[in-house]
């Protein structure tokens, strides 16, 4: 089975060094944005509590970011079946079909988690203020498998390229803003608020804000993170067995 | 000698969930309880209009779609109890086109290479004997989206060899083809048989089943209606035809013996465009399939 995961990690590994240079400049324009508007312009007239916007900021950027990046980079198996049909070669191989969900799940971590060392290389230059322990990449690389796996399951039960943007607009794009990325959620009505702390980008921006700052982190929180992983894991897996019935 | 069957299929049966006139909920019947056996080494045709089921059939047969009755074995295995033994078993051709867009000619060739688990340098030598085979080796670092249609199914053949199958699936392996290209494909499957390799096609090109398959299955609204050699389902037609124009369409009728056909074909005297010739596949498979069929 691992050797079927790496092959399938291999093949997005080809394209991805390929254009490498062409990724990683890409992703630094959005971040970039990000903290000049928001970090250096509209973060001066900003009081979080005693510390700087820009270090309240990073950690909600970084989860954001990931979510979008691990979301969008597993987008395209949704051409592969539906258009090229090149996932064919996949479903006739000899290999344990949860090879196949795990290795693109993986390099599509992997594009998240390299989207993310370059903002946190920018927001250091920025100035910003924070702590990456082992936990914090923890918390990192269970945002990017999160959203990865729903990116998955998009992919293989939406059937046209519109409805694949919808799940941007009415899914990402709400939890980009409401999530504790750009603000604090206790700001938002109890009802808004509850609802808003089931979803998994709010704790991953809970965390990372938390840990970068030298706290502990809940690890209730981290636990819902891994449910949510387990939960999304499955349902890509079974969307991926059902292309067969 | 009576050979093994390579494949068994028994009693198969796929029916798809659709919407039907009045938009309610219904099932469709795209295979209708196929029987068949395929024996080692033969080239089988598997021959019908569009919509037959027979690219429902290959799927089934190649576990892209689960079937919803039925059971099919391969060398006495069943399919469903052995799916990784025999996906090893077997190469698929696919009819569309369904190469990976962001690869080069060679890196496609290696996934399929490494979703066998071959090790690299037995994967390298075979790539290259197979490039070279089929005469690619030069574009072998172009993207597939480069090569001429010819190319690509030349290298859709080669990529389902790579992990050496003894059965080849091929859905339509010619369709829209040039003649020369066409040529070229069936001298490629004679040698895959040649080679031990059990093939099984599908096509709507009579002629290409004429010119390749040892034996024949006509399969027409989801069921099995004929099946046996070329010549053999030619002569249960009748192996002499005589055509003639009446009335604004070609009448056909069939005779087993020459004379009889002469005879017959000289009380239509009067009629325009007479002709005897022998019976071909063709004939047998419009005089099963319905002449209206593909209208």
């Amino acid at each position: 089975m691992l050797y079927d995961i790496w092959t399938v990690f291999w093949r997005d590994w080809v394209v991805l060094k390929r254009r490498m240079v062409k990724f990683l400049l890409s992703r630094m324009v959005a971040p970039m944005l990000y903290l000049v508007a928001f970090g250096w312009g509209l973060g001066r007239s900003i009081d979080v509590g005693g510390g700087s916007y820009l270090d309240f900021l990073v950690p909600g950027i970084l989860a954001l970011n990931s979510m979008n990046i691990s979301f969008n980079s597993i987008i395209p198996v949704h051409a592969e079946r539906v258009y090229h049909k090149s996932l064919e070669e996949y479903i006739i191989a000899p290999i344990c079909p949860q090879s196949f969900v795990i290795g693109k799940v993986l390099a599509s971590v992997l594009r998240g988690l390299l989207s993310s060392a370059i903002i946190v290389g920018l927001a250091v230059l920025f100035g910003a203020r924070f702590t990456v322990t082992p936990l914090f990449l923890l918390v990192l690389v269970l945002n990017c498998v999160i959203f990865a796996e729903i990116g998955f399951w998009a992919a293989m039960v939406i059937q046209t390229y519109e409805e694949m943007g919808q799940v941007n607009t009415y899914i990402l794009l709400p939890m980009s803003f409401l999530c504790g990325t750009f603000f604090s959620t206790n700001a938002l009505p109890d009802v808004l608020r509850w609802f808003i702390e089931l979803l998994p980008l709010t704790h991953t921006s809970g965390l990372l804000r938390c840990i970068g700052s030298g706290g502990d982190g809940a690890m209730g929180s981290v636990l819902v993170l891994m449910i949510y992983a387990v939960l999304c894991f499955f349902l890509g897996n079974r969307a991926f067995l059902r292309l067969r019935r | 000698m009576m050979q093994s069957p390579m494949i068994e299929i028994n009693s198969l049966v796929k029916r798809f969930p659709h919407k039907d006139v009045e938009n309610r909920d219904a099932w469709k019947t795209a295979v209708d309880g196929l029987s068949l056996s395929v024996r080692e080494g033969e080239i089988f045709g598997l021959l019908g209009p569009n919509g037959a089921g027979k690219t429902t059939t290959i799927r089934m047969l190649t576990m892209q779609t689960a079937p919803t009755e039925g059971r099919v074995f391969y060398d006495g295995k069943e399919l469903r109890e052995h799916e990784r033994d025999i996906k090893r078993l077997i190469g698929v051709v696919p009819q569309h086109v369904n190469f990976d867009q962001d690869l080069t000619v060679g890196e496609n060739m290696e996934l399929h290479a490494r979703l066998h688990h071959m090790g690299k340098a037995e994967r390298r030598a075979r790539i290259g004997e197979l490039l070279r085979y089929v005469e690619l080796s030069e574009v072998v670092n172009d993207r597939v989206r480069q090569l001429s249609g010819g190319m690509k199914r030349r290298l859709l053949i080669v990529r389902a060899l790579i992990h050496r199958p003894r059965i080849l699936f091929l859905d339509e392996p010619t369709v829209a083809l040039d003649p020369q290209v066409r040529r070229r494909i069936w001298d490629l499957v004679r040698r895959m048989a040649t080679d031990g390799v059990t093939v099984f096609l599908t096509t709507h090109y009579i002629e290409e089943a004429e010119a390749l398959c040892d034996r024949v299955a006509i399969m027409n609204k989801g069921k099995l209606i004929a099946v046996g050699q070329p010549l053999e389902l030619c002569r249960q037609m009748g192996s002499y035809t005589v055509e003639w124009d009446a009335a604004g369409t070609r009448e056909y009728r069939f005779f087993p013996h020459r004379n009889e056909a002469a005879d017959f074909a000289a009380k239509l005297a009067s009629e325009e465009k007479v002709l005897v010739r022998r019976t071909n596949l063709e004939d047998v498979f419009i005089e099963l399939t319905g002449r209206k069929e593909g209208l």
